[in-house]
């Protein structure tokens, strides 16, 4: 049972020769655990890239402190942190390798965080996310595969050291529409079965709503509003979050209204 | 609703080793201010498509059938195929015109925004007189609700969405019959996108033109389009009023593509 | 799904294929010139006499046992030549992998650090950029009274790494941010083995390039030092062989045999290696391909369509 807390973090970036700061994370605050899908909706420049970041130890925090299972995260104990925190990439064209196979992206994974990268264990993590013939895919390279393929790939990825968090950073948005709706479903399927914490980043409200049990409402920053999917989507408190209701394409809505 | 456009049997080639048929004998009419939906996923050739239409293809991509006719105020028809160097290049920006996606990174960042507007006027209206120039550009802008005293800015200055509506008001310059929009907003933040969308039908409203609307995202299209067009694989799988689509798709690609967007405020499908 | 197949994944996969299965001519020439000058290199010095030995029949055009004739000294202009050849493509060598391995140390892991480590190492390389070696070779040769060929490719590797350092510095900086990158961080691979499996393979093409641009480059600025004298005593190399023709009024005795063949390998082995040069940039990037005559030689297309549609498109 892993659980992650953001307590009070903030990030400033410098900005070079301006003198100027850009407060990219405002003091947030949030704890992920398993079993629960937390999405975190924004726009872009919002914010939420950089908590993918900072919950990746990609970046350092400015000020506030991060802790797994109530434990501050040391570099010492790096391997360890990303053993239990994983993550899937936003573009699937960008974050596999072209020069390796798909064999070699998920063994790595297995042989650092001490597990047999034997050719069964890579069929099973082919086979976990549905990709078969496991052996036909493995051999392969990534630009041999469709985009919702890739991405797939990617999950395997980050599920190879048996994660208890998973970062899914706007998982869908560069595949095409009628294959996303699959890869969501896998990673809500998974997110069941291994009882995975899911932070959830996406700027689509929609699938917020469908594919995670709260939603948190980011924005220059900060954190606006946030509480149960429903209640956020349905009965919006924020005014911002009003405006992107309005904003979001909604076509059931506007053939009811004419 | 007479018609402005009509694309007949249209087909467009990429040749190499294996021929790929990018797009299959087209059929498609642009009534005269309407806003046609063309939807489909990335690959289904519904840029090639609008590429097509306006002889914008460059080898190895070729047009193998088909033609696009357009029909102009003047009542005259004038056959896009049958076009050659000058001819097609005052034609283009003139009567069609052409937003792409990420367009607003296709301004030239050390040129203001007032001389990259006045560039369109002195290339294809060189008679016009440089004062009426000037006013016509302060007009554009404010038009497509950006201040006339941004003409002077360039384009680093000014936010994405701006530039957007930048890109707009050049395509509009002319008073061109059609515009072909391909991804205008994907690139866009959802509050930005509404703006302009709702922006561009009250434009629609008040000059006439025809809006050629090209994206993936169905629910955006749905609510602006009067026709959409889905495309599969170079061919165009169904065409109807935006209503009759949503509420009655006939080819099951439709019904998997407005399966694919879970409904936003109405019952909870997955769990 | 599987049935939406992307056109565009179809031409790539194609293209790919049909990389595979033919090197374009341009490649194969180039191959095939450096090869054989190479061969020559390695192999003709083994067959030849002895290259200082003068004899007192003087200059004596091709023929009558000496295959390419002798210089004035009665010295055989072949024997020098296989010398010569040898002497060159080993400056180009070192000086090349010299080059090559100094600018990937500054120019990639400068890059891939970051931070102060990356400011110092641009700086460096930016310093060593306007260093300009002829003059430093002028200063040098004032000091150094038996210049060995060692000090000559020194000299040339010295000046030469610079910009190399700073085009690796600029792929790496873009490779470097790519998302499969931060993925392997995520997945807690150590930092020397990012650079070297992860990044490196991505800079293949690059490295080849400027190795062969650092090869001519060797080449040409060891021929041009020799000429004006700076050169390595006591060895052979084209320039060298260039220098004694100069010396040795080649040219107002009208003994082409003695000034011609050094050039003509000069030039032949620079345009081996620039073909080949032009070949990669094919390969590496594939915009290049399509513009090449034979590329749409191989498109099932008429020369009408394929005008129609270039007219068009003006």
């Amino acid at each position: 049972m892993s659980r992650l807390e953001f307590r009070e973090v903030s990030k400033v970036y410098r900005i070079r020769g301006r003198g100027g700061r850009l407060t990219a994370v405002d003091k947030v605050s949030f704890t992920l655990e398993a079993g629960k899908t937390i999405a975190l909706v924004g726009q872009s420049g919002s914010g939420k890239s950089t908590i993918a970041k900072l919950l990746l130890q990609l970046e350092r925090p400015s000020s506030g402190s991060i802790l797994l299972n109530g434990e501050p995260v040391r570099r010492r104990g790096l391997r360890a942190y990303r053993r239990t925190v994983q993550m899937v990439f936003q573009d699937p064209f960008a974050s596999l390798n072209p020069y390796h196979s798909i064999a070699h992206h998920l063994e790595r994974p297995l042989k650092l965080h001490g597990k047999s990268a034997t050719e069964a264990a890579v069929h099973e993590l082919l086979e976990r996310v549905q990709l078969t013939p496991a052996a036909a895919i493995a051999r392969r390279r990534p630009h041999e595969l469709s985009g919702g393929q890739r991405q797939r790939v990617a999950i395997a990825r980050a599920l190879a050291p048996g994660p208890g968090i998973l970062i899914a950073d706007e998982p869908v948005s560069m595949l095409d529409v009628s294959i996303r709706l699959g890869v969501l479903n896998l990673l809500s399927d998974l997110q069941r079965e291994e009882n995975l914490g899911v932070l959830y980043i996406t700027h689509d409200l929609a699938t917020a709503r469908h594919f995670s049990d709260e939603i948190m409402v980011m924005r220059h920053g900060q954190i606006v509003e946030r509480g149960p999917s429903d209640q956020v989507i349905l009965d919006p408190q924020h005014d911002y979050t009003k405006l992107l209701l309005q904003a979001s394409p909604n076509p059931e809505k506007h053939f009811s209204r004419s | 609703m007479s018609d402005v456009l009509t694309v007949t049997d249209f087909s467009v080639d990429y040749l190499g080793e294996q021929t790929v048929h990018a797009v299959r004998n087209v059929d498609l009419t642009l009534g005269r201010g309407e806003i046609l939906g063309l939807a489909g996923e990335s690959g289904c050739g519904k840029t090639t498509l609008a590429y097509g239409i306006n002889r914008l293809l460059k080898p190895p991509a070729v047009i193998t059938s088909g033609k696009a006719v357009l029909h102009s105020r003047e009542g005259t028809d004038i056959d896009l195929g049958s076009l050659t160097g000058e001819e097609l290049r005052a034609f283009r920006w003139d009567r069609v015109s052409m937003v792409f996606q990420g367009a607003m990174n296709s301004l030239n960042p050390v040129i203001s925004i007032r001389a990259q507007l006045e560039d369109i006027f002195s290339t294809h209206r060189p008679a016009m007189s440089k004062a009426d120039r000037r006013t016509r550009c302060g007009e554009l802008l404010e038009r497509v609700g950006v201040d006339r005293n941004r003409l002077k800015s360039y384009p680093h200055e000014l936010s994405g969405g701006m530039r957007q509506r930048v890109m707009i008001a050049m395509a509009m310059a002319l008073e061109p019959q059609i515009m072909i929009m391909d991804e205008p907003t994907t690139a866009l933040d959802v509050v930005v996108q509404r703006e302009i969308l709702l922006e561009i039908t009250r434009l629609r409203d008040e000059l006439g033109f025809a809006v050629l609307f090209i994206t993936h995202d169905l629910p955006l299209l749905l609510e602006i389009s009067d026709r959409i067009a889905v495309m599969r694989a170079g061919e165009l799988v169904e065409l109807a009023p935006a209503a009759q689509l949503y509420n009655s798709p006939q080819h099951a690609y439709t019904k998997l593509l407005l399966g694919s967007f879970p409904s936003l405020t109405g019952e909870r499908a997955a769990g | 799904m599987a049935a939406l197949t992307d056109p565009a994944v179809v031409v790539e996969s194609a293209v790919r294929e049909k990389r595979r299965r033919r090197l374009s001519p341009k490649l194969v020439v180039g191959l095939v010139i450096c090869g054989g000058i190479t061969l020559f290199g390695i192999v003709g010095p083994f067959f030849v006499g002895d290259p200082q030995k003068v004899d007192n029949i003087g200059l004596t055009p091709p023929g009558s046992g000496h295959l390419l004739g002798t210089t004035q000294t009665g010295q055989d202009v072949f024997a020098q030549l296989a010398y010569a050849t040898r002497g060159s493509l080993l400056i180009g060598l070192t000086v090349g992998l010299a080059a090559l391995a100094l600018a990937a140390i500054f120019g990639v892991i400068g890059a891939y650090a970051g931070g102060w480590v990356d400011e110092a190492f641009s700086l460096f390389s930016n310093v060593m950029l306007v260093l300009p070696g002829l003059p430093l070779m002028i200063v040098i040769s004032s000091y150094v009274q038996n210049k060995g060929v060692w000090l000559v490719a020194g000299v040339l590797a010295l000046t030469s790494w610079a910009g190399c350092a700073r085009v690796l510095r600029a792929v790496t900086l873009s490779v470097r941010n790519r998302d499969y990158v931060a993925a392997a961080r995520v997945s807690g691979e150590r930092t020397w083995r990012i650079l070297c499996v992860e990044i490196l393979p991505n800079l293949v093409p690059i490295l080849v390039s400027l190795f062969v641009f650092s090869v001519i480059g060797a080449i040409l600025g060891e021929a041009g030092l020799a000429f004006i004298g700076l050169g390595a005593s006591n060895s052979w190399t084209w320039g060298t062989m260039l220098f004694w023709a100069g010396n040795g009024l080649a040219l107002r005795l009208g003994a082409l045999w003695w000034f011609v063949p050094p050039g003509v390998l000069i030039t032949l082995f620079g345009a081996g290696l620039a073909m080949i040069n032009f070949s990669i940039d094919e390969i590496v990037n594939p915009k290049l391909r399509d513009q090449t005559r034979r590329t749409r030689r191989g498109w099932k297309a008429s020369k009408e369509q394929i005008a129609v549609a270039e007219e068009a498109t003006k």
